[in-house]
């Protein structure tokens, strides 16, 4: 019976070829618009680390003084070096890493390349296990390295290909900052989108090109990116004392247990400091997760929003068109739906005749859509937005555009069908 | 025009007359608010910054390494930025408008008061005003003997903790602190040390507008000497006409007295606002996107059903012509249908137009849409509609009398 319906379908949208013409571009357009706008929402607001990002938590505290105390106040986004280092020492989560987006200067040992400024992470070494990078060549530094101004490097994959010439290059030493540093281990390609182990360096960064030992770097005074918030008399000298928070810290914690559990420890660390005298506010702690930092950042950018709710109205406005077309193309054909009433059809299989031509309007405006929306992408990667490369469709995503345009003709199908179903035979007859 | 005879013809096809109404009505709706994003970018984009725009250059270095005479060679790089033909002004600035990289703080009117009464950007940099061209209003100028190096500051805060230190404030922060006056002679407190307002500057934009709109005016300029250990930007004023000259050598002259050194960036300030505002313009280029292919498509959507009620009244356009109407009767009565039908959607898509207005207003700080948006979207309407219903109602026109005679 499908195969009958289609072929009704075929012939009919054959005959009335600028009506289904119009029909087809509008579903196409509408499609097209909603595909690249909900792609991008896609990508841009993915889960980073699939499968991990619900183990990996952010630890905020507020260290700052009473001044400006307001409440229900949000604790500072990053915690500063002495905080930071007292969690790390501690190490009651699984993994930890702290950290903080750095710029180094980095001198190729081939001459013949220029010396250029390199985004770098100063970091502890559980960042690379934690947050699953894969290593091409070598490994992290080692535990004592994260404490002992070890001069050593691990290089990303991009850099290692421009330094040298994508060769293993683990022990070989690389001047950075002005120092010497041995490279103890190449990442292959890592891009977690969004760049969430630090929003402050950029929503949907790049990873960076080159990882230092985060002691090493502060050591050095390697200049920090990304952003500074101080207290008091805070903008001191010295990183490791000033009043500021500037560093992020990342825990792994396997079990909704544990991070219960490392939730009371940070209360509890945060009352040993009040008691000391070094916080001056009551514990105000929270212990976010991958997807709910994110969320909590609003990260997605509020214009990618606006795009999609934009996008929607339009597709909303092509449907409704589409409504309005396919019913006057419907009722256009009482006479040929009445002769096959008369000749014994039901209502039911009429119903069912004209979705199918509705469907097929569908498929082949969401092939038009489809087709739209790799355009619309590619308009979308020209943007200067630091996220425009990500966007790219995916097999899900793929396969939603045809689900959307089959499943929103299908639906927009019905009220023109179900009135063309109406048409008593007998009116129709007697007319002709 | 007697309408009677369309809205009965109306009261027969009530669905796809309907269904018009609504795809007109929200088309109108969304073009309304669109518009109305676009002037928003617009204004936002057009920003004034209160410096000589056309006339800056900046250019962004690295060291490699510390320096131990940073001031000495910060002197020296200046000096030779200054020779430089056609450079009429050069300092080393902390930080620079549109660059999005700056330094707050918080503002208190009193050095014991709990909450700050607001957040400022901190400019400093030598004879940065006169480099910027920001205009002064009020007051005067840094004397030559205020200015102090940022880094004795920094390592020894007495230097300022003891005597007040001048600061030039914008109008706007100035109306902020205290309204009404022109804040000149006031005190103000920051990080525990107080300082007293000697001039007033009509606008100076913050590098960054994280922080709003309303915020964006909100500066203070210290008299500071930064040294390439604390501040990497130069900025050179010359005549628009040099610039790309003056930029060109500057980033030469850089290089040759310190050959380690790493150019990062060499812009006018032009440039620097284009980069700054990018996304906005992106973002105004697909709203007019979108006005474009909804205005498109509701178009092909008229002439569809158009055509389809122009073919099903074939027979009734037959009889009135026998019965002695003439082509620019039919003409006029499909327009002024689709009129009336462009009518019923605008009046609801103004309606709908407040109502997203209302939507976008609580999640993307947007104001209220002015009233004055509304006829854009009902003109856009109407026009389109008339365009579109053009064609079929002019074949309508051409419909033979004879067809009245033809009995199918």
């Amino acid at each position: 019976m499908f195969a009958y319906y289609l072929d009704l379908a075929m012939r009919s949208l054959r005959r009335h070829k600028i009506l289904t013409g119009l029909m087809v571009l509008a579903i196409a357009l509408g499609i097209g618009a909603s595909m690249t706008t909900l792609t991008v929402m896609h990508v841009l607001s993915g889960d980073p680390l699939p499968g991990k990002s619900a183990t990996l938590y952010y630890p905020q505290l507020d260290p700052r003084d009473s001044q400006d105390v307001r409440p229900g106040q949000e604790p500072p986004a990053q915690v500063s070096w002495m905080d930071g280092m007292n969690l790390l020492k501690a190490g009651r989560a699984d993994r930890q890493a702290l950290m903080t987006g750095g710029a180094v200067p980095i001198q190729p040992p081939d001459a013949s390349i220029d010396p250029f400024f390199e985004d770098a992470r100063f970091t502890t070494r559980e960042f690379f296990a934690m947050f699953h990078v894969p290593f091409l060549y070598g490994h992290a530094w080692s535990r004592e390295d994260d404490s002992n101004d070890a001069r050593l490097v691990v290089l990303s994959r991009r850099i290692n290909d421009k330094l040298f010439g994508g060769a293993d290059s683990t022990g070989k030493m690389l001047r950075t900052g002005g120092k010497e540093f041995r490279i103890v281990g190449v990442i292959d390609d890592w891009r977690p989108t969004p760049h969430f182990y630090d929003l402050m360096t950029g929503g949907y960064a790049d990873s960076e090109g080159v990882y230092l030992p985060l002691l090493t770097a502060t050591d050095l005074k390697f200049p920090t990116n990304g952003s500074r918030d101080c207290w008091g008399n805070g903008a001191n000298i010295d990183a490791k004392t000033a009043l500021c928070t500037w560093l992020q810290f990342w825990v792994e914690l396997d079990t909704p247990a544990k991070a219960a559990a490392y939730k009371q420890f940070l209360l509890n660390y945060s009352r040993h400091q009040k008691s000391l005298g070094v916080y001056q506010r009551e514990p105000n702690v929270r212990l976010r997760n991958v997807m709910q930092w994110l969320d909590h950042n609003h990260v997605v950018p509020s214009d990618v929003h606006l795009q999609f709710w934009l996008a929607m109205g339009f597709l909303v406005v092509c449907l409704v068109n589409t409504v309005g077309l396919m019913l006057a193309k419907f009722l256009r054909r009482a006479g040929e739906l009445g002769v096959r009433r008369a000749l014994g059809a039901s209502r039911r299989s009429l119903f069912a005749q004209l979705l199918v031509e509705a469907g097929a309007v569908g498929l082949v405006g969401g092939l038009g859509g489809l087709l739209l929306s790799l355009l619309g992408l590619w308009v979308v990667r020209m943007q200067p937005s630091d996220y425009a490369a990500l966007a790219h469709l995916d097999l899900s995503m793929l396969l939603a555009t045809f689900a959307l345009a089959i499943g929103a003709t299908m639906v927009a199908g019905l009220l023109p069908a179900w009135r063309a179903c109406l048409v008593p035979p007998a009116l129709q007859l007697k007319s002709q | 025009m007697d309408i009677g005879p369309i809205l009965s013809t109306l009261r027969r096809h009530k669905i796809t007359a309907m269904l018009l109404i609504v795809e007109m009505a929200l088309t109108c709706a969304i073009v309304c608010n669109a518009v109305f994003l676009i002037s928003q970018r617009l204004e936002r984009m057009h920003i004034p910054s209160g410096v000589a725009e056309h006339q800056l250059v900046m250019v962004q270095v690295a060291n490699i390494g510390i320096q131990p005479d940073a001031k000495a060679r910060t002197q020296a790089d200046l000096d030779a930025l200054r020779r430089i033909p056609g450079v009429k002004q050069a300092t080393l600035a902390s930080q620079v408008p549109f660059t999005n990289s700056s330094s707050n703080t918080s503002i208190r009117l009193t050095p014991t008061q709990k909450l700050a009464t607001v957040n400022a950007t901190q400019y400093m940099g030598e004879d940065l005003i006169d480099t910027l061209g920001a205009q002064l209003i009020a007051g005067r100028r840094f004397r030559a003997d205020e200015y102090l190096d940022y880094d004795a500051v920094v390592h020894n805060l007495d230097l300022v903790r003891n005597h007040t230190p001048s600061v030039i404030i914008t109008k706007a922060l100035a109306e902020r602190l205290w309204p009404g006056e022109s804040g000149l002679g006031k005190q103000f407190y920051f990080a525990g040390v107080g300082v007293r307002v000697v001039g007033v500057v009509k606008a100076l934009i913050r590098p960054s507008l994280s922080l709003g709109d309303a915020a964006a005016h909100w500066s203070m300029v210290f008299p500071m000497r930064m040294s390439s250990d604390n501040a990497n930007r130069y900025l050179l004023r010359t005549d628009p006409k040099d610039r790309d000259r003056v930029m060109a050598a500057a980033g030469k002259v850089l290089r040759q007295l310190d050959p380690n050194r790493i150019v990062l960036a060499k812009k006018t300030l032009d440039q620097l606002r284009a980069d700054f505002f990018r996304n906005d313009r992106a973002m105004t280029a697909t709203l007019l996107g979108v006005i474009v292919a909804l205005l498109t498509v509701t178009a092909l959507g008229i002439i569809g059903l158009a055509s389809f009620w122009v073919a099903q009244r074939r027979r009734t356009i037959g009889v009135r012509r026998a019965l002695g109407a003439t082509r620019a009767h039919i003409l006029r009565y499909f327009q002024t249908e689709n009129f009336l039908l462009a009518s019923i959607g605008i009046a609801l898509g103004m309606v709908l137009a407040w109502g997203i207005n209302l939507f976008l207003m609580q999640h993307y700080e947007l104001p209220h849409l002015p009233w004055t948006y509304l006829p854009i979207g009902a003109l856009a309407l109407w026009l389109i509609g008339q365009l579109a219903v053009l064609g079929p109602a002019l074949r309508a026109s051409r419909v033979p009398p004879v067809v009245a005679t033809r009995s199918v």
